[in-house]
C-alpha cells in the first residue's frame, strides 16, 4: 500500500460522507510534491550540467549569481519569460501553440511511476514500465508537431529526422527492458526495485549498455543529438520558438532528462534501496551519477550523421538486445535462483564478447549517394 | 507506389553557425542528401585591393592584417616580402629569423583555430575548441609581449620588423615549444582515433589529387590529396632553407587527412621553431629603408605558404608611392572552388564537415 493510498483511507475515516475528497486530495497533494520534485531537480540539472560542462571545457561555468552560481538557471527563466513570443507568420499558430505543451506534460506523467522509496509511488501501476515507455513516446508528437508548426526548412529536417530516430531507438531500448522484466517477474516499478538485491546492471551489463545507449538517443543528447545539431541544423525543432514556448521545450528536455536518469537508476542501479540515507536521497544521488556520465559523454563526443545512426540502430544495437534478451531468457528459466552471481559472470563475458565483436566487424560506413 | 518529392533549397548562411563567417551556401536538398551547392561570397567585401592603390607601401600593411585574422602575422609576412622583392631590399638577419618565428607560431595558431571548429563542425560541441584556445592563448600572450597586439599585429616593415623582441619573450617562447608537443599528443590522444571522428570523416569529402592541381589548390588541402607541395620547399623565401622540416602529406585526401595534415604540420612547426631559437642571431631588426618607399617600375608577385595555403600579392608599381595595381591571391577562395565537386551526393552533415575542414577565412576570400 502505497503512502498516498494510507493518507486517503485515513481521509475517508475521518470525512464520512465526504468520500470523494478523499480521492480529490491526495491526487492533488500527489502531483504538487511530484511537480515540487521536478521543478526543483530540473533547475539543479540545468545549473549542474552548465557547471560541469565547464570544468570539462576547463572553464568555470556560471559562477556570478549567488554561492558557485547556483541561481543563474533562475536569471535564465526569467530572460525567457521576459522574451517576445514569436509566432512564424505562415506557421500553424494552433500546432504551434500546441507542441511545447504535447513535449512537456509526458514528461511530467513518467514521474507517476517512479518509485521514491518503499512506498512513496504516485501510482504503483501493476505495468509501470509499460506506461513509461507509452508516455515517453507521445512526447515525439510534440516534436514532429513544432518543426512541421515552425514553417522553417531546419524545423522540418530536425521533425523527420526525431521520428527516425526515435522509432528506431525504442526497439533495442524495449528489449533491454524486457530483460529486467524477465529477471525481476514483474512489470511494476516497485517489484523491480524489489527484485534488485543485486543491482542488475551488474547482473546484465549488456542490456544496461543497450538502455543507456538507447536513452542517450531517446533524449537527444550526444553522440546522438541530431535534431538539435547546432553545426547543421542550427537548433532544429525549436528555432522558431522564444518565450515561455522556448521554456517549455527546454525545461521538457532536462525533466525528460531527470526523468530517464530515474528510470535508469530505477531499473538498472537499485532504485531508492541504499544504506544509511533516505531513499529519496539515493534515487537522486544514483540519478546525478547517470546524469553526469551523460553530460561526460556530451563533453566528449562528436555527433554522428543521419545514415549512421540508423546504421547503429538496426545493425548495432538491436541484433545485440536480442541476443541479450535470449540469454537471460535462457537463464532465468534453467539457473537456480542462487546462482546469481554465475549469471553476472556468464552475462559480462557475453557482454565483453559481442561488443568486441561488433567493433570488430561492423563499421557505421554509410557515405555518398549518386544524384 | 513511388511518392513524388522535390528537391528543396536550404540558405546555410550568412548567419549560421558553422560559416566560419558571414558565408552563405545556397544548398538543394533532396531530403537530407546534397544535390547542388552554390556559395555566395561577398558580404564581409570592403574593396582592399582597391583601398591600397591610394596609400602607400607602408600605410598597407595594417590591410594585410585584415585579411586573414586568423594569420595576420603571416600576411604581413607574404605582403613586406613581395615590396621588398620589388624594391629589392635586404634585411638584417636577426629580422628574419624574428619574421619566421612569427612565422611559424602562426602558423601553429591558425591550424589550432582550424582543428578545433573543425571538430565544432563534427559536432563535439565546444570542447576540442576550448582545449586548442588554451595553447593559442599563449600564443597570442606572446605576440601581445612583441607588438602589443592580439589579434591585428602590423608588426612587419618593409625591411624588417617594427620592434626587438622584449627581453622576457624567448623564456616564455621556449617555455611553449617544450610544452607544445605533450599538448599535440593530447589532442591527438582524444581525438585522432576517435570512433565517431574516423567514422564521420574518412572517406568523405574527397578531394582527388588531379583535381586539386587543376584547381591550384595549396596548403593542407592540397597535401592531404597527396601533392608535395609547400612553398618554403619548392620555392624557398626568406630563410626557409636553413632548417630542417618535413612536409605531412596525406594520400586519400579526405576530411581525416586535412585534419591530419594540420596536426602534423603544428610538429613540424615546433620543430622549426627549435632551430630557429637556437640560431637567433642578434644585431639590428630593421634595415635602413626610406619612409616614402619608391620602388622601381615594375612589377612582382610574392608568394609564401601561409597557413591555409599559397598566399600571394601582386604588385605593379609606377616609381609613386603607392602601388599602381594590388592584387591579393587568397588561399581559401582559390581552395573553396573545389567545395561543389567534393559534398553533391553527401549529406548535408556532410557538407557542413567538409567545408569546416577546408579551413576557410571569409575575411580572405572576400577582402
Amino acid at each position: 500500500m502505497t503512502l498516498l493510498e494510507q493518507f486517503r483511507l485515513w481521509l475517508a475515516t475521518i470525512l464520512p460522507g465526504w468520500e470523494w475528497l478523499a480521492y480529490v486530495v491526495p491526487a492533488i497533494v500527489g502531483i504538487v510534491v511530484i511537480l515540487g520534485f521536478v521543478l526543483t531537480m530540473v533547475i539543479v540539472f540545468i545549473w549542474y550540467e552548465r557547471r560541469l560542462l565547464g570544468r570539462f571545457q576547463i572553464r568555470l561555468g556560471p559562477n556570478r549569481l549567488g554561492p558557485e552560481g547556483v541561481f543563474q538557471p533562475i536569471a535564465t527563466a526569467v530572460k525567457i519569460l521576459l522574451k517576445e513570443d514569436v509566432v512564424p507568420e505562415k506557421g500553424d499558430k494552433v500546432l504551434h501553440w500546441l507542441a511545447p505543451v504535447i513535449v512537456f506534460v509526458p514528461v511530467l506523467m513518467i514521474f507517476a511511476v517512479v518509485p521514491f522509496g518503499e512506498r512513496a509511488i504516485l501510482a504503483d501501476l501493476n505495468v509501470g514500465i509499460v506506461y513509461v515507455v507509452a508516455i515517453s513516446s507521445i512526447s515525439v508528437v510534440g516534436i514532429y508537431a513544432a518543426g512541421w508548426a515552425s514553417n522553417n526548412k531546419y524545423a522540418l529536417i530536425s521533425a523527420l529526422r526525431t521520428v527516425a530516430q526515435m522509432v528506431s531507438y525504442e526497439l533495442p531500448l524495449i528489449l533491454a527492458i524486457v530483460g529486467v522484466v524477465l529477471m525481476a517477474g514483474s512489470l511494476s516499478m516497485t517489484q523491480i526495485v524489489a527484485s534488485q538485491d543485486i543491482p542488475f546492471f551488474i547482473l546484465q551489463p549488456l542490456g544496461f549498455v543497450i538502455f543507456f545507449l538507447g536513452t542517450l538517443a531517446e533524449l537527444n543528447r550526444c553522440p546522438f543529438d541530431l535534431l538539435e545539431a547546432d553545426s547543421e541544423i542550427v537548433a532544429g525543432y525549436h528555432i522558431e520558438y522564444s518565450g515561455m514556448k522556448f521554456a517549455m521545450f527546454y525545461l521538457g528536455e532536462y525533466g525528460h532528462a531527470l526523468a530517464y536518469s530515474c528510470i535508469i537508476a530505477t531499473l538498472f542501479l537499485g532504485g531508492w534501496q541504499g544504506p544509511l540515507l533516505p531513499p529519496i536521497m539515493w534515487l537522486v544521488i544514483k540519478a546525478l551519477v547517470v546524469f553526469s556520465t551523460i553530460v561526460w559523454i556530451r563533453g566528449t563526443l562528436p555527433r554522428l550523421r543521419v545514415d549512421q545512426l540508423m546504421a547503429f540502430a538496426w545493425k548495432g544495437l538491436l541484433p545485440m538486445a536480442i541476443i541479450n534478451l535470449f540469454m537471460i531468457a535462457a537463464e532465468v528459466l534453467w539457473l537456480p535462483e542462487t546462482m546469481l552471481w554465475i549469471m553476472g559472470a556468464v552475462n559480462l563475458i557475453l557482454a565483453a564478447g559481442l561488443i568486441l565483436m561488433w567493433s570488430k566487424l561492423f563499421t557505421l560506413g554509410g557515405g555518398r549517394v549518386e544524384v | 507506389m513511388a511518392i513524388r518529392t522535390e528537391p528543396f533549397i536550404l540558405n546555410v548562411g550568412p548567419q549560421h553557425p558553422s560559416t566560419h563567417g558571414v558565408f552563405r551556401l545556397r544548398v538543394t536538398l533532396d531530403g537530407e542528401v546534397v544535390v547542388d551547392v552554390e556559395p555566395v561570397v561577398g558580404y564581409l567585401h570592403r574593396g582592399i585591393e582597391k583601398l591600397a592603390e591610394g596609400r602607400t607601401y607602408t600605410q598597407n600593411i595594417p590591410f594585410t592584417d585584415r585579411l586573414d585574422y586568423l594569420a595576420s602575422m603571416t600576411n604581413n609576412f607574404a605582403y613586406v616580402l613581395a615590396v621588398e622583392k620589388l624594391a629589392q631590399i635586404e634585411v638584417p638577419e636577426r629580422a628574419e629569423y624574428l619574421r619566421i618565428i612569427m612565422a611559424e607560431m602562426m602558423r601553429i595558431a591558425s591550424h589550432l583555430m582550424a582543428i578545433g571548429f573543425f571538430l565544432n563542425d563534427l559536432g563535439a560541441m565546444m570542447t576540442p575548441v576550448l582545449y586548442m584556445w588554451r595553447e593559442r592563448e599563449k600564443l597570442l600572450d606572446l605576440f601581445e609581449m612583441v607588438c602589443g597586439q592580439r589579434l591585428t599585429y602590423n608588426y612587419m616593415r618593409i625591411g624588417g620588423v617594427s620592434q626587438d623582441i622584449p627581453e622576457e619573450f624567448l623564456p616564455a617562447l621556449k617555455k611553449f615549444v617544450a610544452e607544445m608537443p605533450t599538448f599535440i599528443d593530447e589532442y591527438e590522444w582524444l581525438l585522432s582515433q576517435n570512433e565517431i571522428l574516423l567514422a564521420r570523416t574518412k572517406g568523405v569529402g574527397i578531394l582527388p589529387r588531379d583535381v586539386a592541381i587543376n584547381i591550384a589548390a595549396s596548403g593542407p588541402v592540397l597535401r592531404a590529396s597527396g601533392v608535395k607541395w609547400d612553398i618554403r620547399k619548392a620555392d624557398p623565401y626568406s630563410i626557409y632553407d636553413r632548417f630542417d622540416f618535413e612536409v605531412p602529406v596525406g594520400n586519400v585526401g579526405d576530411c581525416y587527412d586535412r585534419y591530419w595534415v594540420r596536426m602534423q604540420e603544428m610538429r613540424q612547426s615546433v620543430r622549426i621553431l627549435e632551430q630557429a631559437l637556437e640560431q637567433l642571431p642578434g644585431g639590428e631588426v630593421y634595415a635602413k629603408v626610406p619612409q616614402l618607399l619608391r620602388p622601381p617600375a615594375g612589377e612582382v608577385y610574392g608568394h609564401i605558404e601561409a597557413p591555409k595555403g599559397e598566399l600571394g600579392f601582386y604588385l605593379v608599381s609606377d616609381n609613386s608611392i603607392a602601388p599602381y595595381r594590388f592584387h591579393i591571391r587568397p588561399p581559401t577562395l582559390i581552395n573553396l572552388t573545389a567545395l561543389k565537386d567534393m559534398v553533391i551526393g553527401w549529406k548535408v552533415a556532410d557538407l557542413i564537415v567538409t567545408f569546416g575542414s577546408m579551413d576557410v577565412c571569409l575575411g580572405e576570400i572576400d577582402r
